[in-house]
């Protein structure tokens, strides 16, 4: 049998039209890359050239409190976000203490208790609902929870850090569960056949197997809320002053700091207000990479 | 000290579904017992029967009486943990634990039930549960490598070792050379070889020879139709059971007219 029977030969005109058709989906394949690349590439050019220049040691170990100036006699700011950064890590580091054992729990109830129950099911139903919870909405629940136990009035950290832990939650469970889905059956019968009960197994072989997507998930979590100005807005206010204590008053967060700096409409605001910014992606980016190099240390070995 | 079964009138169900049905057979001790049969037709779920296994699986349950040295597996004393850490077993796919090196792979039984362990007398169980599963001389310069490296075979050896790590009782094996070339599989017979002067190896495979091989008894597993329970045909000595079944369909089912 001749080549001629089994494939039709394909005329000139034809392979032309392939080749450009080919080269015109290449084309705007890449002109959409481009496209996503563009805005990406431009944000982050114009915060760190307005960012860079103000950050200094001052700013980096100064609140905004007026002090009396030695030299000049006059009353002037700190001129730093000293404040801010503690209170952004404060609150977000709380919202992490509380998000993550919740989270973890349910996705762990999920994935090896609940099975296809009812209340297996209702629980992915509200994950999802709160998924959509707008954050304002969040920060107007810490507040409404903290008003209703201490009084009109009551300003805390803890505060933001619960409404911040609403919105983490969902992402929590539902990266935990995917992770833990994703573990062979085959380990959890293993671990069985030796006589290991089952929450062992889930300790020691499930959860470790799943600690780096664990991980990447949560700090994934963590990104999307530091930088959420309403609810914190909200709930734990604004501050001039350094405050260390979660349970105690106002703090300064750097989303709301950025704020307020860009508010005072003054050439050191919109200069502090940049390297908050700066500040606040670099922090991100810092979080983003150490899941990473997490998820890369607990990896499932091959050895090879 | 290996330990002889008592199976008696045993019925096995998924949910609603009968999958075996009215199973009899004594396991003798220090003995390799082999079940064939065609696909499907309930030895690999009558083998997790053995060691509750089978239960893990949601509305799966066993009726009848399976004992162990006159004690019965499935009383409701029992726990299914307990009957787990005498009753070891092998799978179908080697599943060494990714996370764990060659050496904590082995140790898992011990380690994952908080047995506390001298760094001395670990390294003793480790060398003679590999030495006992013939992989010793292959991994003694890197136990502390990811037991995922090692090969397919070497991967089912270290599985073997870590089931006997744990100085069970009774040994099963769930078609442990199916997934194995024929180098890891001779390996493998070896071993069984070596091991049933110590323990009860119960093994399941889809390969009449290595039966034939490796067993001193054999049961022979069929469906009456499609969709009906699984049951054991005939239950005899190897040696007769390929010279000279009891029944047709063994005979029919040895010398290849099916399945």
């Amino acid at each position: 049998m001749s080549t001629a029977d089994l494939f039709e030969t394909t005329t000139g005109s034809l392979r032309r039209r392939r080749a450009m058709t080919d080269r015109l989906v290449t084309g705007v394949i890449w002109a959409a890359f481009a496209a996503t690349l563009v805005p990406l590439v431009w944000l982050l050019w114009v915060v760190v050239s307005k960012g860079l220049p103000s950050i200094d040691g001052n700013l980096l170990t100064h609140d905004m409190v007026q002090r009396l100036d030695p030299t000049t006699g006059k009353l002037q700011a700190g001129g730093g976000l000293e404040h801010a950064l503690y209170g952004t890590l404060l609150v977000t580091l709380g919202a992490v203490a509380i998000s993550v054992p919740i989270g973890l729990f349910t996705s762990i109830y999920l994935v090896e208790y609940g099975g296809r129950s009812r209340v297996a099911r209702t629980i992915t139903f509200l994950v999802d609902v709160m998924t959509g919870i707008p954050s304002i909405v969040a920060g107007l629940f810490g507040l409404a929870l903290f008003t209703l136990i201490f009084g009109v009035g009551t300003r805390m950290g803890i505060m933001g850090s619960i409404a911040l832990s609403l919105l983490m939650i969902p992402t929590v469970v539902r990266s935990a569960e995917e992770m833990m889905r994703l573990v062979p059956n085959d380990l959890r019968e293993a671990s069985y056949a030796l006589g290991v009960p089952k929450w062992r197994t889930i300790v020691k072989v499930v959860i470790p197997t799943a600690l780096g997507g664990i991980v990447t998930g949560v700090m994934l979590a963590i990104s999307r809320v530091i930088g959420e100005t309403a609810p914190l807005l909200v709930a734990v206010g604004a501050a001039e002053a350094v405050n260390r204590n979660l349970f105690d008053g106002r703090m300064m967060t750097l989303p709301v700091f950025i704020m307020t700096q860009y508010g005072t409409a003054t050439p050191e605001g919109y200069d502090r207000a940049w390297a908050g910014a700066l500040l606040l992606i670099a922090i991100v980016m810092v979080l983003n990479l150490t899941a990473r190099l997490i998820s890369l240390i607990f990896a499932p070995k091959t050895g090879r | 000290m290996a330990k002889s079964i008592d199976v008696s009138d045993v019925n096995i169900y998924y949910g609603d579904f009968k999958a075996v049905e009215g199973v009899n057979m004594t396991i003798r001790a220090r003995a390799v017992t082999a079940f064939i049969g065609p696909s499907g037709c309930g030895k690999s779920t009558f083998l997790r029967t053995l060691n509750r296994m089978h239960e893990v699986i949601p509305g799966a349950r066993v009726e009848g009486k399976i004992a162990v040295s006159g004690q019965d597996l499935y009383d409701s004393a029992v726990d299914p943990v307990e009957v787990r850490r005498m009753v070891g077993m092998v799978f179908q796919r080697p599943n060494p634990f990714p996370t764990m090196s060659i050496y904590d792979n082995v140790l898992a039984g011990n380690r994952l039930n908080s047995r506390k362990l001298k760094r001395p007398d670990a390294d003793d169980i480790v060398e003679r549960s590999l030495r006992g599963a013939n992989l010793w001389n292959e991994v003694k310069d890197r136990l502390n490598k990811p037991g995922m490296g090692l090969s397919g075979g070497q991967q089912q050896r270290l599985c073997i070792a870590r089931a006997i790590a744990v100085e069970p009782q009774i040994l099963l094996m769930d078609e442990p050379c199916s997934a194995l070339d024929p180098i890891s599989t001779a390996a493998i017979e070896d071993l069984i070889h070596d091991l049933k002067d110590r323990y009860t190896i119960v093994i399941v495979t889809h390969n009449m020879q290595q039966a034939a091989r490796v067993s001193d008894d054999t049961g022979f597993f069929n469906l009456k139709a499609a969709g009906q329970p699984g049951h054991l045909v005939e239950f005899n000595p190897t040696k007769k059971m390929f010279t000279n079944p009891d029944n047709e369909s063994t005979e029919a089912y040895i010398s290849g007219r099916f399945g």
